[in-house]
This record gives structure tokens, C-alpha cells and sequence, in this order.
């Protein structure tokens, strides 16, 4: 597993020699910091290096951080059927233009994950086909998974059935 | 494709026989003609709040859009104010249909986390749990999906083993059906040796109740007209799509988690992983009727080599101690309260963890900053990723196709929507 750890990060590092990507190793899972200008190109190569072969987008997620520099993250958790091995993407969001380039067009499951972190944090995601709230109704206004939404919810935000 | 000018010709010659009851509208081509049904969220044949708006030409399936949400009750924020050990009864509501597996799921991520393992008997017995559950759960799919194309009888009959299997979960955990029976570290309680021999006796009647269902279905005409090549999903784009568990079994991918990465006593087993070619709703039926089968296999070897000895880990600062000691030693209460109130703190970190449910892959990740709550629990649900492959299986299908789709792919709006 460690091993496999290290092939996946000297892969990226020699194919992506100008950018600098921060790890970090727990109980095994290898975790990769990448900047959200290069996702798809990163995503798209792991998905294609014949020795890697990374073609489950396993679950795609949003996080609230809950720090101003980097407000949200976005975190990818790849599944390699021929390696049977699992790594973790992440990148980070500022907190006043949460936008991250969508990865629908590299595993077309992203849609809806991505519509999700959409709807629960506000994340919006570039070139997506289709990002419409999927759980909380259209004229929902807040995006609940925030930090700052309170766990009881906002009296009056969601219209309740007339007697 | 019609142009715009015929597509607004068409709309005032409606509209002109809706304003006058005399007129009387013809086209000239009957079938050229598209409507939209709204099918759900309240229909039987949608297995719980699933909505589904289809686009039809006559009786083909153009396009179609499901929509979710309508059970969404925010799991994901309540497990962030609440401690590890408060979230395992919500995991019961995920998958209702297989609480048990469920329950191993979401403490499996956590002891990950927490970085210690359970007992050899607890891992016994959650193996035999989560195949019981995975029966279980395929019962249900076997009843409802027959009786989606017509068979009521089937769903008579495997609703009378799922009522037994009931009864063996209210011995096991002590409630029918929302069990919250793990533990971190462990299990509620240890299974009595009664219990065992009440499942070996069910297992060994099940291989024929089964049997029995199958008589009536795999060579039955109207059975196999409904599902037979309906619903087909490439290899590829099920695997661009996300699908997991039986259902990508079905489009001919050896995948399944419990061999792939094993967790619990899998490795130590022998079974096989059925497989099918097909991508239809056939395949999809073929492989939860072979999978049940495996399952009874893997539940027997476990009653073979069910060892004895405790169900909980000795880790006194992250299991809950045995509620008779908790009243008679001072180190015990001590610890009690402190996971009760502060919870188990795990370090700094964050996993990502994945069983094979009966579903498919049901994984949790969890980010945690040193405190009694997650930081971030995001639940990955087979369910809400299966349930986006359905448009792709009821493009060109018929109408009467989509209940036999649905059904076929045996969503649970209780996963999917968290």
C-alpha cells in the first residue's frame, strides 16, 4: 500500500514538474493537496496513466474549513479498479469566490456529487451542465452544511404548509 | 426534430380546441406528439420518495430526470454535533432495509480512525451480520421487484423469510428493525449460543424457500419478457457512472470490496462473486438470486468457526465499558462518563472507509480535528450514485419499463437521501 502511495505521488510530481503539491500520509491513505487551476488536468491523468488507471470517483465531497484564507475544500476519493487502490484528492477554496472547475467531463458520476457540495456549502463548480440545488428546494437560500447555518435551522427559510 | 413554427403550430391548435369545445384536433402524425409525466414522489412502484419526470413519445421513454430530496433530514449535519457513539442509531435510517450492515459500515470508518480493532468474536459476528442483512436486503429486492412486473406471489413468499430474519434480528440486537448493534470497538452484546443455532436452522431452510421463488420466476414468460434486455447499461458507462454493488456485477465487472479489500474475516472465506454480462435487469436479478446463495455459504463457515471470547476491545479510553462494571468500579465510571460526555477524541486526520452493502459500496469519510465530534462526515451512499444511472437505463425503454428499471436497481430513498 505504501508502496503504491509513493508510485502514485512520484507519477504526478514528474508529470506536473512546475506545480509543488503538498501530502500527507494517515493510516495509510495517502492525501494530495492540489491547486484548483490544475484539478481536472491532475484528475484527468489519473484517470488515463495506464499505471494508475484511477477510473472510480468514488465520492466527491465539499468541507467547510472554517478559516478565511481557505474557506472550503473539495475532496476527491479515487478507487483504481485494476490496483484496487484508493488516494484522495483535496483542494482549497477562497471564501469569496468559492468556484472550482467541475469534473464532469473525467467521470460523468461527479454531476451529481458535485450538486450536492453545490447545494450543501455553496460551492460553485465551472462548466457544470447541470447545477441545481438536489436535496434543499430551488428558492432555498442558505446552504445548510456551512459552518455558520445553525444545526436548529433559520425560522421562516424554508415555507411551511398553510393551515 | 420538428422546427419551432411546427412546434407553436401544434400548441395554438390545442389550445384553440381547449377555448372551443367543438373543434376537434388532428395531426398528422399521431405519435409526433411528446408529453412530460411526473411519476412520484408518492407511487408504490418508486420504492419510497423517488421522482422521476419522463419525457414520452407515445410510449417510449425519451429523456428522463429523477429528482431526490424529498427524505433529506441533513444526517451529515446532525453527525457534526454529535459524538461517534450518538451517530450509530442514524446510521439504522440510511439503509432501513439493512441496518445491520450499516451499523458495521459506519464503526468500521471509525475504528480507522481511532486506529484499533475489534475482537476475533465481534469480527465473527459482524460478518455474519452484514451477510444476514445482505440476504435480507436481496429478499426484499427479489419480492418487490417481482411484484413491480406483475408476480404478487413472490413478494408473499419472501416477505415470509424476511419475517423470520426479523425475528432473528430482534434476538441479535434486540430490535426488529432499527438495530443500532455495533459499537466502536465492538458489539452492543454478545450473541447467545440459542440465537446460533436459530440462524444455522434458518439457513438451512432458506436454500429451498428460495428455490421455491425461483420456480416461479426464471422461467416464466411474462417474468422474463418484463425484465429481460430492459434497462441495459454498458461496462463503461456504468463505470463512468459510479455504479457499484450488484448492479455493476450485473454489466460484467468483477468488482466486489470484500474480496478486492478486504476488511473484517473475508479474506479467510471461501465464496465466489457472482457475475453477468447481460446490463439488464435480468443480470441485475441473476446476480442478487446467485448472491444470496454466496451468502448462505459465507454465513455457514462463520457458524463453523465462530470462535469463542470477548465482543469488545480492551481500550478503556475509546470503548464503553460493560454497563456491570460501570456500577461497581470507579475506573470504569470514570471512563464512561468521559467518553459519554467528551466522546472518543481521535487524532488529528482523515479517512476514507468502504464496505460491499447490499447496495454497494457504502462508504464513510470523516474528517476529524482532535474533538468528540467529526469535523466533516460525508456518507457515501450506494444508493444516491446508483440512483444517477437511471436515466441512462430508460433511454428508449418503454413506459412500463421504468417500474422494472426501478426496481431492478433497488435504490432505498432513506441512503440516498441522508
Amino acid at each position: 500500500m505504501e508502496a503504491m502511495n509513493k508510485k502514485v505521488l512520484e507519477r504526478i510530481k514528474a508529470k506536473f514538474a512546475d506545480t509543488t503539491f503538498e501530502s500527507n500520509e494517515f493510516r495509510g491513505e495517502l492525501t494530495i493537496v492540489i491547486p484548483k487551476e490544475r484539478i481536472v488536468e491532475v484528475c484527468k491523468f489519473l484517470k488515463e496513466d495506464k499505471e494508475l488507471c484511477f477510473d472510480l470517483l468514488a465520492d466527491l465531497c465539499g468541507i467547510d474549513m472554517n478559516t478565511p484564507s481557505k474557506r472550503f475544500g473539495v475532496i476527491y476519493n479515487l478507487y483504481s479498479f485494476t490496483t484496487k487502490h484508493r488516494i484522495r484528492l483535496k483542494t482549497f477554496i477562497e471564501e469569496e469566490h468559492p468556484k472550482v472547475p467541475t469534473v464532469t467531463g473525467v467521470w460523468g458520476t461527479a454531476n451529481w456529487h458535485e450538486r450536492e457540495a453545490f447545494d450543501m456549502f455553496g460551492i460553485i463548480f465551472e462548466g457544470h451542465p447541470d447545477l441545481r440545488r438536489i436535496y434543499m428546494p430551488d428558492e432555498f437560500e442558505y446552504h445548510p452544511l456551512r459552518k455558520d447555518f445553525p444545526l436548529m435551522g433559520i425560522r421562516g427559510s424554508l415555507d411551511l404548509p398553510k393551515k | 426534430m420538428e422546427t419551432k413554427s411546427e412546434q407553436s403550430n401544434r400548441k395554438s391548435k390545442i389550445l384553440e380546441a381547449l377555448e372551443n369545445e367543438h373543434t376537434t384536433v388532428t395531426f398528422d402524425d399521431p405519435l409526433e406528439n411528446e408529453m412530460v409525466l411526473n411519476m412520484g414522489p408518492q407511487h408504490p412502484a418508486t420504492h419510497g420518495v423517488l421522482r422521476l419526470l419522463i419525457k414520452l413519445d407515445g410510449e417510449t421513454v425519451l429523456a428522463s430526470v429523477p429528482e431526490i430530496g424529498y427524505l433529506h433530514r441533513g444526517y451529515e449535519k446532525l453527525a457534526e454535533n454529535c459524538s461517534f457513539h450518538e451517530f450509530i442509531p442514524h446510521t439504522d435510517r440510511l439503509d432501513y432495509l439493512s441496518p445491520l450492515s450499516n451499523n458495521v459500515a459506519y464503526v468500521l470508518a471509525v475504528e480507522k480512525l481511532l486506529g484499533i480493532e475489534a475482537t476475533p468474536r465481534a469480527q465473527y459476528i459482524r460478518t455474519l451480520i452484514c451477510e444476514l442483512a445482505r440476504i435480507s436486503s436481496h429478499l426484499m429486492f427479489l419480492g418487490s421487484l417481482a411484484m413491480d412486473v406483475g408476480a404478487l406471489t413472490v413478494w408473499m413468499w419472501s416477505f415470509r423469510e424476511r419475517e423470520k430474519m426479523y425475528d432473528i434480528f430482534e434476538k441479535i440486537a434486540g430490535a426488529r428493525f432499527t438495530t443500532s448493534y455495533t459499537r466502536i470497538g465492538g458489539l452492543a452484546q454478545d450473541v447467545t449460543s440459542e440465537t446460533l443455532s436459530i440462524i444455522r436452522g434458518f439457513i438451512d431452510d432458506l436454500p429451498g424457500k428460495v428455490l421455491d421463488c425461483e420456480k416461479l420466476l426464471n422461467t416464466n414468460r411474462i417474468f422474463l419478457g418484463r425484465v429481460d434486455g430492459v434497462g441495459v447499461i454498458s461496462k463503461e458507462s456504468a463505470i463512468d457512472l459510479g455504479l457499484t454493488g450488484p448492479s455493476l456485477r450485473a454489466c460484467g465487472m468483477e468488482h466486489d470490496l470484500r474480496r478486492a479489500n478486504p476488511y473484517l474475516i473475508y479474506n479467510d472465506l471461501d465464496f465466489a462473486i457472482p457475475m453477468y454480462e447481460g446490463g439488464d435487469c435480468l443480470a441485475r436479478y441473476y446476480v442478487r438470486m446467485a448472491e444470496i446463495k454466496e451468502s448462505i455459504k459465507i454465513v455457514r463457515q462463520v457458524l463453523d468457526k465462530i470462535p469463542v471470547g470477548e465482543v469488545k476491545t480492551n481500550q478503556p479510553k475509546q470503548v464503553l465499558p460493560n454497563k456491570d462494571r460501570i456500577y461497581k468500579k470507579m475506573e470504569e465510571l470514570i471512563y464512561d462518563f468521559m467518553l459519554i460526555n467528551f466522546g472518543v477524541s481521535p487524532p488529528i486526520g482523515e479517512i476514507y472507509h468502504a464496505v460491499e452493502a447490499p447496495k454497494g459500496e457504502l462508504g464513510f469519510y470523516i474528517y476529524s480535528n482532535g474533538e468528540g465530534q467529526p469535523w466533516r462526515l460525508k456518507i457515501r451512499s450506494p444508493s444516491f450514485v446508483n440512483l444517477q444511472s437511471i436515466s441512462t437505463m430508460m433511454k428508449g425503454a418503454m413506459i412500463s419499463d421504468v417500474v422494472a428499471i426501478v426496481g431492478s436497481l433497488d435504490p432505498v430513498m432513506g441512503e440516498a437521501d441522508k
